[in-house]
Protein backbone atom coordinates (compact mmCIF):
# COMPACT_ATOMS: atom_id res chain seq x y z
CA UNK A 1 0.00 0.00 0.00
CA UNK A 2 3.02 2.26 0.43
CA UNK A 3 3.38 2.95 -3.28
CA UNK A 4 -0.40 3.37 -3.74
CA UNK A 5 -0.43 6.08 -1.07
CA UNK A 6 2.70 7.65 -2.53
CA UNK A 7 1.24 7.77 -6.05
CA UNK A 8 -2.06 9.24 -4.90
CA UNK A 9 -0.16 11.85 -2.94
CA UNK A 10 1.97 12.77 -5.95
CA UNK A 11 -1.10 12.81 -8.21
CA UNK A 12 -3.44 14.78 -5.98
CA UNK A 13 -2.92 18.21 -7.58
CA UNK A 14 -3.58 17.12 -11.20
CA UNK A 15 -6.49 15.06 -9.88
CA UNK A 16 -8.06 18.06 -8.18
CA UNK A 17 -7.48 20.32 -11.17
CA UNK A 18 -8.96 17.90 -13.70
CA UNK A 19 -11.91 16.99 -11.48
CA UNK A 20 -12.65 20.64 -10.78
CA UNK A 21 -12.33 21.62 -14.45
CA UNK A 22 -14.54 18.83 -15.79
CA UNK A 23 -17.02 19.20 -12.94
CA UNK A 24 -17.21 22.96 -13.40
CA UNK A 25 -17.91 22.69 -17.13
CA UNK A 26 -20.56 20.03 -16.57
CA UNK A 27 -22.29 22.11 -13.92
CA UNK A 28 -22.27 25.20 -16.18
CA UNK A 29 -23.74 23.14 -18.99
CA UNK A 30 -26.52 21.71 -16.86
CA UNK A 31 -27.34 25.11 -15.34
CA UNK A 32 -27.67 26.58 -18.84
CA UNK A 33 -30.29 24.03 -19.85
CA UNK A 34 -33.47 25.65 -18.40
CA UNK A 35 -32.67 28.88 -20.20
CA UNK A 36 -31.95 27.11 -23.46
CA UNK A 37 -34.93 24.77 -23.29
CA UNK A 38 -37.37 27.44 -24.49
CA UNK A 39 -35.26 28.30 -27.50
CA UNK A 40 -34.46 24.68 -28.25
CA UNK A 41 -37.34 23.96 -30.56
CA UNK A 42 -35.66 25.95 -33.30
CA UNK A 43 -32.14 24.95 -32.38
CA UNK A 44 -32.98 21.27 -32.48
CA UNK A 45 -34.08 21.54 -36.06
CA UNK A 46 -30.88 23.35 -36.99
CA UNK A 47 -28.76 20.77 -35.24
CA UNK A 48 -30.73 17.94 -36.75
CA UNK A 49 -30.12 19.15 -40.29
CA UNK A 50 -26.37 19.46 -40.40
CA UNK A 51 -25.79 16.13 -42.10
CA UNK A 52 -22.59 14.40 -41.17
CA UNK A 53 -21.95 16.81 -38.34
CA UNK A 54 -25.31 15.88 -36.84
CA UNK A 55 -24.57 12.19 -37.17
CA UNK A 56 -21.09 12.55 -35.77
CA UNK A 57 -22.43 13.67 -32.43
CA UNK A 58 -25.45 11.40 -32.47
CA UNK A 59 -27.77 14.39 -32.73
CA UNK A 60 -29.79 12.76 -35.47
CA UNK A 61 -31.16 10.42 -32.86
CA UNK A 62 -31.13 12.62 -29.78
CA UNK A 63 -33.41 15.54 -29.13
CA UNK A 64 -31.62 18.59 -27.92
CA UNK A 65 -34.88 19.89 -26.52
CA UNK A 66 -35.15 17.22 -23.82
CA UNK A 67 -32.85 17.22 -20.81
CA UNK A 68 -31.65 13.70 -21.54
CA UNK A 69 -30.79 14.49 -25.15
CA UNK A 70 -29.04 17.67 -24.16
CA UNK A 71 -27.15 15.92 -21.37
CA UNK A 72 -26.08 13.03 -23.56
CA UNK A 73 -24.50 15.34 -26.16
CA UNK A 74 -23.15 18.25 -24.14
CA UNK A 75 -22.12 16.64 -20.90
CA UNK A 76 -21.22 13.42 -22.65
CA UNK A 77 -18.59 15.25 -24.66
CA UNK A 78 -17.21 17.08 -21.64
CA UNK A 79 -17.07 14.01 -19.44
CA UNK A 80 -15.97 11.82 -22.33
CA UNK A 81 -13.09 13.93 -23.56
CA UNK A 82 -12.05 15.34 -20.19
CA UNK A 83 -12.13 11.97 -18.48
CA UNK A 84 -10.33 10.28 -21.37
CA UNK A 85 -7.59 12.92 -21.32
CA UNK A 86 -7.11 12.63 -17.58
CA UNK A 87 -7.06 8.83 -17.56
CA UNK A 88 -4.71 8.47 -20.54
CA UNK A 89 -2.40 11.24 -19.39
CA UNK A 90 -2.12 9.93 -15.85
CA UNK A 91 -1.69 6.30 -16.86
CA UNK A 92 0.83 6.99 -19.62
CA UNK A 93 3.19 8.66 -17.18
CA UNK A 94 2.78 6.33 -14.20
CA UNK A 95 5.68 4.00 -14.97
CA UNK A 96 7.58 6.10 -17.50
CA UNK A 97 7.93 9.12 -15.21
CA UNK A 98 10.19 7.15 -12.89
CA UNK A 99 12.76 6.91 -15.66
CA UNK A 100 12.07 10.34 -17.13
CA UNK A 101 12.49 12.05 -13.76
CA UNK A 102 15.25 9.60 -12.86
CA UNK A 103 13.60 8.43 -9.65
CA UNK A 104 13.49 4.80 -10.83
CA UNK A 105 16.93 4.23 -9.40
CA UNK A 106 15.66 5.31 -5.98
CA UNK A 107 12.45 3.30 -6.09
CA UNK A 108 13.80 0.08 -7.57
CA UNK A 109 16.84 -0.26 -5.34
CA UNK A 110 14.45 -0.81 -2.46
CA UNK A 111 13.44 -4.39 -1.70
CA UNK A 112 10.24 -4.20 -3.73
CA UNK A 113 9.33 -6.61 -6.50
CA UNK A 114 8.86 -4.91 -9.86
CA UNK A 115 5.52 -6.70 -10.08
CA UNK A 116 4.44 -5.03 -6.86
CA UNK A 117 5.45 -1.63 -8.20
CA UNK A 118 3.28 -2.22 -11.29
CA UNK A 119 0.37 -3.54 -9.23
CA UNK A 120 0.39 -0.69 -6.74
CA UNK A 121 0.67 1.96 -9.43
CA UNK A 122 -2.22 0.34 -11.26
CA UNK A 123 -4.25 0.32 -8.05
CA UNK A 124 -3.51 4.02 -7.59
CA UNK A 125 -4.71 4.70 -11.16
CA UNK A 126 -7.97 2.81 -10.62
CA UNK A 127 -8.55 4.60 -7.31
CA UNK A 128 -7.97 8.05 -8.85
CA UNK A 129 -10.24 7.35 -11.84
CA UNK A 130 -12.95 5.87 -9.60
CA UNK A 131 -12.82 8.80 -7.18
CA UNK A 132 -13.04 11.31 -10.02
CA UNK A 133 -16.07 9.59 -11.54
CA UNK A 134 -17.89 9.33 -8.22
CA UNK A 135 -17.37 13.04 -7.61
CA UNK A 136 -18.46 13.98 -11.14
CA UNK A 137 -21.52 11.72 -10.91
CA UNK A 138 -22.48 13.36 -7.63
CA UNK A 139 -22.02 16.83 -9.10
CA UNK A 140 -24.10 15.98 -12.19
CA UNK A 141 -26.96 14.47 -10.22
CA UNK A 142 -26.88 17.29 -7.65
CA UNK A 143 -26.95 20.03 -10.30
CA UNK A 144 -29.75 18.31 -12.23
CA UNK A 145 -31.81 18.21 -9.06
CA UNK A 146 -30.95 21.85 -8.37
CA UNK A 147 -32.32 23.09 -11.72
CA UNK A 148 -35.55 21.24 -11.04
CA UNK A 149 -35.31 18.60 -13.78
CA UNK A 150 -36.41 15.04 -13.07
CA UNK A 151 -33.29 12.97 -12.82
CA UNK A 152 -33.23 10.26 -15.51
CA UNK A 153 -31.49 7.88 -13.08
CA UNK A 154 -31.10 4.88 -15.31
CA UNK A 155 -29.83 6.59 -18.44
CA UNK A 156 -27.65 9.02 -16.58
CA UNK A 157 -26.08 6.30 -14.44
CA UNK A 158 -25.46 4.14 -17.49
CA UNK A 159 -23.76 7.04 -19.30
CA UNK A 160 -21.53 7.73 -16.34
CA UNK A 161 -20.76 4.03 -15.98
CA UNK A 162 -19.84 3.81 -19.66
CA UNK A 163 -17.49 6.78 -19.43
CA UNK A 164 -15.96 5.31 -16.27
CA UNK A 165 -15.24 2.07 -18.11
CA UNK A 166 -13.89 4.07 -21.07
CA UNK A 167 -11.43 5.80 -18.78
CA UNK A 168 -10.37 2.49 -17.27
CA UNK A 169 -9.86 1.06 -20.75
CA UNK A 170 -7.84 4.00 -22.08
CA UNK A 171 -5.98 4.11 -18.77
CA UNK A 172 -5.17 0.41 -19.06
CA UNK A 173 -3.81 0.74 -22.60
CA UNK A 174 -1.82 3.87 -21.71
CA UNK A 175 -0.46 2.09 -18.63
CA UNK A 176 0.86 -0.69 -20.86
CA UNK A 177 2.52 1.92 -23.08
CA UNK A 178 3.99 3.62 -20.05
CA UNK A 179 6.03 0.50 -19.30
CA UNK A 180 7.74 0.89 -22.69
CA UNK A 181 8.10 4.66 -22.81
CA UNK A 182 10.92 6.64 -21.26
CA UNK A 183 9.76 10.06 -22.38
CA UNK A 184 6.96 11.68 -24.35
CA UNK A 185 4.27 9.96 -22.33
CA UNK A 186 2.03 13.05 -22.21
CA UNK A 187 1.90 13.27 -26.00
CA UNK A 188 1.16 9.58 -26.34
CA UNK A 189 -1.61 9.75 -23.75
CA UNK A 190 -3.38 12.78 -25.20
CA UNK A 191 -2.78 11.56 -28.74
CA UNK A 192 -4.40 8.23 -28.04
CA UNK A 193 -7.44 9.82 -26.37
CA UNK A 194 -7.97 12.27 -29.25
CA UNK A 195 -7.53 9.57 -31.85
CA UNK A 196 -10.09 7.33 -30.16
CA UNK A 197 -12.54 10.23 -30.00
CA UNK A 198 -12.24 10.98 -33.71
CA UNK A 199 -12.44 7.31 -34.65
CA UNK A 200 -15.86 7.30 -33.00
CA UNK A 201 -16.95 10.39 -34.95
CA UNK A 202 -15.97 8.53 -38.14
CA UNK A 203 -17.85 5.48 -36.94
CA UNK A 204 -20.95 7.65 -36.48
CA UNK A 205 -20.65 9.38 -39.86
CA UNK A 206 -19.78 6.57 -42.23
CA UNK A 207 -21.38 3.17 -42.63
CA UNK A 208 -18.11 1.88 -44.05
CA UNK A 209 -16.31 2.74 -40.82
CA UNK A 210 -18.62 0.81 -38.50
CA UNK A 211 -15.86 -1.67 -37.65
CA UNK A 212 -14.09 1.18 -35.85
CA UNK A 213 -16.55 0.75 -33.01
CA UNK A 214 -14.60 -2.31 -31.89
CA UNK A 215 -11.50 -0.19 -31.49
CA UNK A 216 -12.71 3.00 -29.89
CA UNK A 217 -14.24 2.88 -26.42
CA UNK A 218 -16.25 5.99 -27.27
CA UNK A 219 -18.52 3.65 -29.25
CA UNK A 220 -19.98 2.03 -26.15
CA UNK A 221 -20.42 5.48 -24.59
CA UNK A 222 -22.63 6.72 -27.44
CA UNK A 223 -25.37 8.66 -25.67
CA UNK A 224 -27.93 8.00 -28.43
CA UNK A 225 -27.52 4.21 -28.08
CA UNK A 226 -27.71 4.35 -24.30
CA UNK A 227 -30.85 6.48 -24.35
CA UNK A 228 -32.42 4.22 -27.01
CA UNK A 229 -31.58 0.86 -25.45
CA UNK A 230 -31.23 1.81 -21.79
CA UNK A 231 -28.32 -0.63 -21.67
CA UNK A 232 -24.66 -0.83 -22.70
CA UNK A 233 -23.47 -2.91 -25.66
CA UNK A 234 -22.05 -6.09 -24.09
CA UNK A 235 -19.90 -7.06 -27.08
CA UNK A 236 -18.23 -3.67 -27.37
CA UNK A 237 -17.68 -3.61 -23.61
CA UNK A 238 -16.12 -7.08 -23.65
CA UNK A 239 -13.70 -6.03 -26.41
CA UNK A 240 -12.87 -2.87 -24.49
CA UNK A 241 -12.22 -4.65 -21.22
CA UNK A 242 -10.07 -7.21 -23.03
CA UNK A 243 -7.94 -4.35 -24.41
CA UNK A 244 -7.66 -2.92 -20.91
CA UNK A 245 -6.52 -6.25 -19.51
CA UNK A 246 -4.03 -6.58 -22.36
CA UNK A 247 -2.59 -3.20 -21.35
CA UNK A 248 -2.27 -4.34 -17.75
CA UNK A 249 -0.64 -7.61 -18.78
CA UNK A 250 1.80 -5.81 -21.09
CA UNK A 251 2.80 -3.49 -18.25
CA UNK A 252 3.59 -6.47 -16.00
CA UNK A 253 5.43 -8.46 -18.65
CA UNK A 254 7.52 -5.55 -19.90
CA UNK A 255 8.28 -3.73 -16.68
CA UNK A 256 9.37 -6.79 -14.70
CA UNK A 257 12.08 -7.49 -17.30
CA UNK A 258 13.01 -3.99 -18.35
CA UNK A 259 16.49 -2.48 -18.07
CA UNK A 260 16.14 0.70 -16.03
CA UNK A 261 18.10 3.71 -17.25
CA UNK B 1 32.71 -15.50 3.00
CA UNK B 2 32.22 -13.73 -0.31
CA UNK B 3 29.55 -11.03 -0.08
CA UNK B 4 29.78 -10.10 -3.76
CA UNK B 5 30.98 -12.55 -6.37
CA UNK B 6 30.72 -12.03 -10.10
CA UNK B 7 31.60 -14.59 -12.73
CA UNK B 8 32.26 -13.40 -16.28
CA UNK B 9 29.59 -10.74 -15.74
CA UNK B 10 28.82 -9.07 -19.07
CA UNK B 11 26.44 -6.32 -20.02
CA UNK B 12 26.21 -4.87 -23.51
CA UNK B 13 23.84 -2.17 -24.70
CA UNK B 14 23.17 -3.12 -28.27
CA UNK B 15 26.60 -2.80 -29.82
CA UNK B 16 27.97 -0.61 -27.05
CA UNK B 17 30.05 -2.20 -24.34
CA UNK B 18 29.06 -1.88 -20.72
CA UNK B 19 31.14 -4.46 -18.90
CA UNK B 20 32.82 -7.51 -20.34
CA UNK B 21 33.45 -10.80 -18.48
CA UNK B 22 33.99 -9.02 -15.21
CA UNK B 23 35.27 -11.20 -12.35
CA UNK B 24 35.20 -9.70 -8.90
CA UNK B 25 35.05 -11.02 -5.34
CA UNK B 26 34.39 -8.90 -2.28
CA UNK B 27 34.63 -10.58 1.11
CA UNK B 28 32.62 -9.92 4.23
CA UNK B 29 33.76 -6.88 6.18
CA UNK B 30 35.92 -5.48 3.38
CA UNK B 31 36.18 -1.82 2.46
CA UNK B 32 36.45 -2.36 -1.27
CA UNK B 33 36.86 0.20 -4.00
CA UNK B 34 36.56 0.07 -7.76
CA UNK B 35 38.31 2.78 -9.61
CA UNK B 36 38.34 3.80 -13.22
CA UNK B 37 37.75 6.74 -15.52
CA UNK B 38 34.26 7.83 -16.54
CA UNK B 39 32.68 5.28 -18.82
CA UNK B 40 34.92 2.45 -17.62
CA UNK B 41 31.90 0.44 -16.46
CA UNK B 42 31.78 1.23 -12.74
CA UNK B 43 28.15 2.33 -12.73
CA UNK B 44 27.15 -0.49 -15.09
CA UNK B 45 28.68 -2.97 -12.65
CA UNK B 46 26.78 -1.44 -9.74
CA UNK B 47 23.49 -1.18 -11.62
CA UNK B 48 23.77 -4.80 -12.69
CA UNK B 49 24.51 -5.92 -9.12
CA UNK B 50 21.44 -4.02 -7.93
CA UNK B 51 19.22 -5.62 -10.54
CA UNK B 52 18.34 -2.36 -12.31
CA UNK B 53 19.68 -3.88 -15.51
CA UNK B 54 19.90 -7.54 -16.41
CA UNK B 55 23.28 -9.08 -17.28
CA UNK B 56 23.70 -10.10 -20.93
CA UNK B 57 25.71 -13.13 -19.82
CA UNK B 58 27.67 -14.36 -16.84
CA UNK B 59 26.40 -14.37 -13.30
CA UNK B 60 26.72 -12.63 -9.98
CA UNK B 61 25.86 -13.48 -6.42
CA UNK B 62 25.37 -11.24 -3.42
CA UNK B 63 25.13 -12.87 0.04
CA UNK B 64 25.39 -16.16 -1.90
CA UNK B 65 22.12 -15.44 -3.75
CA UNK B 66 21.71 -15.02 -7.49
CA UNK B 67 21.15 -11.36 -8.37
CA UNK B 68 18.62 -12.07 -11.10
CA UNK B 69 16.52 -14.56 -9.14
CA UNK B 70 16.55 -13.17 -5.61
CA UNK B 71 16.85 -9.46 -6.21
CA UNK B 72 14.24 -8.46 -3.68
CA UNK B 73 15.73 -10.55 -0.84
CA UNK B 74 19.22 -9.24 -1.58
CA UNK B 75 18.09 -5.60 -1.65
CA UNK B 76 16.66 -5.88 1.84
CA UNK B 77 20.15 -5.86 3.28
CA UNK B 78 21.79 -3.40 0.90
CA UNK B 79 22.10 0.35 1.25
CA UNK B 80 22.71 2.09 -2.07
CA UNK B 81 23.91 5.62 -2.66
CA UNK B 82 23.67 6.67 -6.32
CA UNK B 83 26.21 9.08 -7.76
CA UNK B 84 23.45 11.60 -8.39
CA UNK B 85 20.71 11.40 -5.79
CA UNK B 86 17.36 12.37 -7.32
CA UNK B 87 14.06 12.27 -5.49
CA UNK B 88 10.39 12.93 -6.13
CA UNK B 89 9.80 16.57 -6.85
CA UNK B 90 7.53 18.35 -4.38
CA UNK B 91 8.29 16.05 -1.46
CA UNK B 92 9.89 17.08 1.79
CA UNK B 93 13.11 15.45 2.93
CA UNK B 94 11.43 13.79 5.90
CA UNK B 95 8.72 12.36 3.64
CA UNK B 96 11.35 10.89 1.31
CA UNK B 97 13.14 9.33 4.28
CA UNK B 98 9.89 7.92 5.64
CA UNK B 99 8.88 6.59 2.21
CA UNK B 100 12.24 4.84 1.90
CA UNK B 101 11.86 3.29 5.36
CA UNK B 102 8.30 2.19 4.58
CA UNK B 103 9.39 0.54 1.34
CA UNK B 104 11.83 -1.44 3.46
CA UNK B 105 9.15 -2.13 6.04
CA UNK B 106 11.35 -0.92 8.86
CA UNK B 107 11.01 1.62 11.61
CA UNK B 108 14.39 3.29 11.64
CA UNK B 109 13.42 6.73 12.91
CA UNK B 110 16.11 6.82 15.57
CA UNK B 111 18.95 6.01 13.22
CA UNK B 112 17.46 8.40 10.68
CA UNK B 113 17.42 11.25 13.19
CA UNK B 114 20.94 10.47 14.32
CA UNK B 115 22.27 10.48 10.76
CA UNK B 116 20.42 13.65 9.79
CA UNK B 117 21.89 15.40 12.79
CA UNK B 118 25.40 14.17 12.12
CA UNK B 119 25.19 15.27 8.48
CA UNK B 120 23.46 18.53 9.39
CA UNK B 121 20.54 17.79 7.13
CA UNK B 122 17.40 19.90 7.50
CA UNK B 123 14.60 17.36 7.04
CA UNK B 124 11.81 19.93 6.86
CA UNK B 125 12.94 21.34 3.51
CA UNK B 126 11.60 20.33 0.13
CA UNK B 127 13.99 18.22 -1.95
CA UNK B 128 13.63 20.60 -4.91
CA UNK B 129 15.22 23.38 -2.87
CA UNK B 130 18.28 21.35 -1.97
CA UNK B 131 21.73 21.77 -3.45
CA UNK B 132 23.46 18.81 -5.08
CA UNK B 133 25.44 18.16 -1.89
CA UNK B 134 22.38 18.30 0.34
CA UNK B 135 20.50 15.93 -1.94
CA UNK B 136 23.46 13.62 -1.57
CA UNK B 137 23.02 13.76 2.20
CA UNK B 138 19.40 12.65 1.79
CA UNK B 139 20.73 9.76 -0.30
CA UNK B 140 23.22 8.89 2.42
CA UNK B 141 20.52 8.73 5.10
CA UNK B 142 18.36 6.56 2.81
CA UNK B 143 21.30 4.22 2.26
CA UNK B 144 22.31 3.97 5.90
CA UNK B 145 19.20 4.35 8.05
CA UNK B 146 18.17 0.68 7.93
CA UNK B 147 21.69 -0.40 8.92
CA UNK B 148 22.33 -2.77 6.01
CA UNK B 149 25.16 -5.29 6.03
CA UNK B 150 26.35 -4.22 2.56
CA UNK B 151 26.75 -0.64 1.38
CA UNK B 152 27.10 0.06 -2.33
CA UNK B 153 28.22 3.61 -3.00
CA UNK B 154 28.56 5.06 -6.50
CA UNK B 155 30.99 7.99 -6.41
CA UNK B 156 29.97 8.77 -2.84
CA UNK B 157 31.85 12.01 -2.30
CA UNK B 158 30.95 13.90 -5.46
CA UNK B 159 29.15 17.05 -4.40
CA UNK B 160 30.10 16.85 -0.72
CA UNK B 161 32.41 19.50 0.72
CA UNK B 162 35.65 18.25 2.36
CA UNK B 163 34.24 18.60 5.88
CA UNK B 164 31.18 16.55 4.99
CA UNK B 165 33.35 14.00 3.20
CA UNK B 166 35.21 13.50 6.46
CA UNK B 167 32.00 13.15 8.50
CA UNK B 168 30.69 10.69 5.93
CA UNK B 169 33.83 8.57 5.85
CA UNK B 170 33.93 8.57 9.66
CA UNK B 171 30.43 7.09 9.64
CA UNK B 172 31.48 4.56 7.00
CA UNK B 173 34.55 3.53 8.97
CA UNK B 174 32.44 3.13 12.11
CA UNK B 175 29.99 0.93 10.20
CA UNK B 176 32.85 -1.01 8.64
CA UNK B 177 34.31 -1.73 12.10
CA UNK B 178 30.93 -3.12 13.13
CA UNK B 179 31.15 -5.56 10.22
CA UNK B 180 29.41 -3.77 7.34
CA UNK B 181 30.90 -4.56 3.96
CA UNK B 182 31.49 -1.46 1.87
CA UNK B 183 31.75 -1.42 -1.90
CA UNK B 184 32.40 1.95 -3.47
CA UNK B 185 33.29 3.28 -6.87
CA UNK B 186 35.37 6.34 -7.49
CA UNK B 187 37.54 8.06 -10.00
CA UNK B 188 39.56 9.75 -7.27
CA UNK B 189 42.59 7.63 -6.55
CA UNK B 190 43.45 9.26 -3.21
CA UNK B 191 39.97 8.54 -1.90
CA UNK B 192 40.38 4.84 -2.58
CA UNK B 193 43.90 4.83 -1.20
CA UNK B 194 42.88 6.55 2.00
CA UNK B 195 39.83 4.48 2.85
CA UNK B 196 39.77 1.13 1.10
CA UNK B 197 41.56 -2.04 2.11
CA UNK B 198 41.33 -3.58 -1.33
CA UNK B 199 40.60 -2.18 -4.75
CA UNK B 200 40.05 -3.15 -8.35
CA UNK B 201 41.08 -1.03 -11.29
CA UNK B 202 38.58 -1.18 -14.09
CA UNK B 203 38.99 -0.04 -17.63
CA UNK B 204 37.03 -0.68 -20.81
CA UNK B 205 34.57 -2.77 -18.83
CA UNK B 206 37.07 -5.23 -17.39
CA UNK B 207 39.14 -5.55 -14.22
CA UNK B 208 42.77 -4.93 -15.14
CA UNK B 209 44.14 -5.16 -11.59
CA UNK B 210 42.72 -6.17 -8.23
CA UNK B 211 44.79 -6.19 -5.08
CA UNK B 212 45.24 -4.69 -1.64
CA UNK B 213 45.55 -0.95 -1.79
CA UNK B 214 49.16 -1.13 -0.49
CA UNK B 215 50.13 -3.41 -3.35
CA UNK B 216 48.40 -1.22 -5.91
CA UNK B 217 49.96 1.87 -4.37
CA UNK B 218 53.44 0.34 -4.58
CA UNK B 219 53.10 0.01 -8.28
CA UNK B 220 51.65 3.49 -8.37
CA UNK B 221 54.56 5.78 -8.87
CA UNK B 222 54.64 9.45 -7.92
CA UNK B 223 54.71 12.18 -10.46
CA UNK B 224 57.79 14.31 -9.77
CA UNK B 225 58.13 17.73 -11.39
CA UNK B 226 61.36 19.64 -10.77
CA UNK B 227 61.98 23.20 -11.92
CA UNK B 228 65.71 23.70 -12.13
CA UNK B 229 68.61 21.56 -13.23
CA UNK B 230 68.44 17.94 -12.11
CA UNK B 231 69.44 14.74 -13.85
CA UNK B 232 67.24 11.84 -12.73
CA UNK B 233 68.65 9.29 -15.21
CA UNK B 234 70.85 7.45 -12.68
CA UNK B 235 67.76 6.65 -10.59
CA UNK B 236 66.07 3.28 -10.77
CA UNK B 237 62.33 3.38 -11.28
CA UNK B 238 62.04 6.42 -13.52
CA UNK B 239 59.49 6.31 -16.32
CA UNK B 240 57.75 8.69 -18.66
CA UNK B 241 60.59 11.21 -18.45
CA UNK B 242 60.02 14.54 -20.17
CA UNK B 243 62.40 17.50 -20.17
CA UNK B 244 61.96 21.10 -21.09
CA UNK B 245 64.49 23.90 -20.79
CA UNK B 246 63.01 24.84 -17.46
CA UNK B 247 61.88 21.59 -15.89
CA UNK B 248 62.04 17.82 -15.65
CA UNK B 249 58.97 15.64 -15.12
CA UNK B 250 58.93 11.90 -14.51
CA UNK B 251 57.03 9.05 -12.89
CA UNK B 252 59.05 7.68 -10.02
CA UNK B 253 58.53 4.40 -8.20
CA UNK B 254 61.93 3.87 -6.58
CA UNK B 255 63.37 4.69 -3.18
CA UNK B 256 62.64 8.12 -1.76
CA UNK B 257 66.14 8.42 -0.27
CA UNK B 258 67.78 7.95 -3.66
CA UNK B 259 65.47 10.59 -5.11
CA UNK B 260 66.33 13.07 -2.35
CA UNK B 261 70.04 12.48 -2.91
CA UNK B 262 69.74 13.23 -6.60
CA UNK B 263 67.66 16.31 -5.91
CA UNK B 264 70.16 17.52 -3.31
CA UNK B 265 72.98 17.19 -5.81
CA UNK B 266 71.15 19.29 -8.41
CA UNK B 267 69.74 22.80 -8.63
CA UNK B 268 66.09 22.85 -7.49
CA UNK B 269 64.07 26.05 -7.76
CA UNK B 270 60.72 24.41 -7.24
CA UNK B 271 59.53 20.88 -6.64
CA UNK B 272 56.18 19.08 -6.69
CA UNK B 273 55.65 15.42 -5.86
CA UNK B 274 52.09 14.37 -6.54
CA UNK B 275 50.09 11.20 -6.89
CA UNK B 276 50.05 10.03 -10.44
CA UNK B 277 46.78 10.75 -12.14
CA UNK B 278 44.68 7.83 -13.24
CA UNK B 279 46.11 7.85 -16.72
CA UNK B 280 49.56 7.31 -15.22
CA UNK B 281 48.27 4.32 -13.26
CA UNK B 282 46.63 2.83 -16.29
CA UNK B 283 49.74 3.49 -18.32
CA UNK B 284 51.60 1.44 -15.77
CA UNK B 285 49.17 -1.48 -16.04
CA UNK B 286 49.11 -1.36 -19.79
CA UNK B 287 52.89 -1.44 -19.90
CA UNK B 288 52.84 -4.46 -17.61
CA UNK B 289 50.29 -6.16 -19.84
CA UNK B 290 52.50 -5.39 -22.77
CA UNK B 291 55.49 -7.04 -21.10
CA UNK B 292 53.48 -10.14 -20.31
CA UNK B 293 52.20 -10.50 -23.82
Amino acid sequence: MTIVRHEIRLGRIPFLIWTAAIGFMMVICIVMFPEMKGQMAGVSEVFASMGAFTAAFGMDRLSFGTFLGFYAVECGNILGLGGAFYAALTAASLLSKEEKDRTAEFLLTHPVRRGRVVLEKLAALVILITAMNLILYGMAVGTTAAIGETIPWKEMSLMHLAYYLLQLELGGIAFGLSAVLRRGSAGVGIGMAVMMYFLNLLNNISDKAKWLRYITPFAYCEGADIVENVSLDGTLLAVGMALMLAGWAAAFLIYTKKDIR
Amino acid sequence: MAIIKTHKLTKTYGRARGICELDLTVDEGEFFGIIGPNGAGKSTTIRTLLGLIAPTSGSAEIFGRDITKERQVILRDIGYLPSEAIFYSGMKVKDILRFSAQLRGCDCRRECERLAEELQLDVSRKVDELSFGNRKKVGIVCALQHEPSLLILDEPTSGLDPLMQKVFFDILRERNLKGTTIFLSSHVLSEIQRHCSRAAIIRDGAVIACDSVEELAKTNAHRVVVHGDVDPTPLAGVRDLTRTDESVSFLYSGSMKALLDVLAAGQVRDLTVTEPDLEDVFLHYYEKDGENA
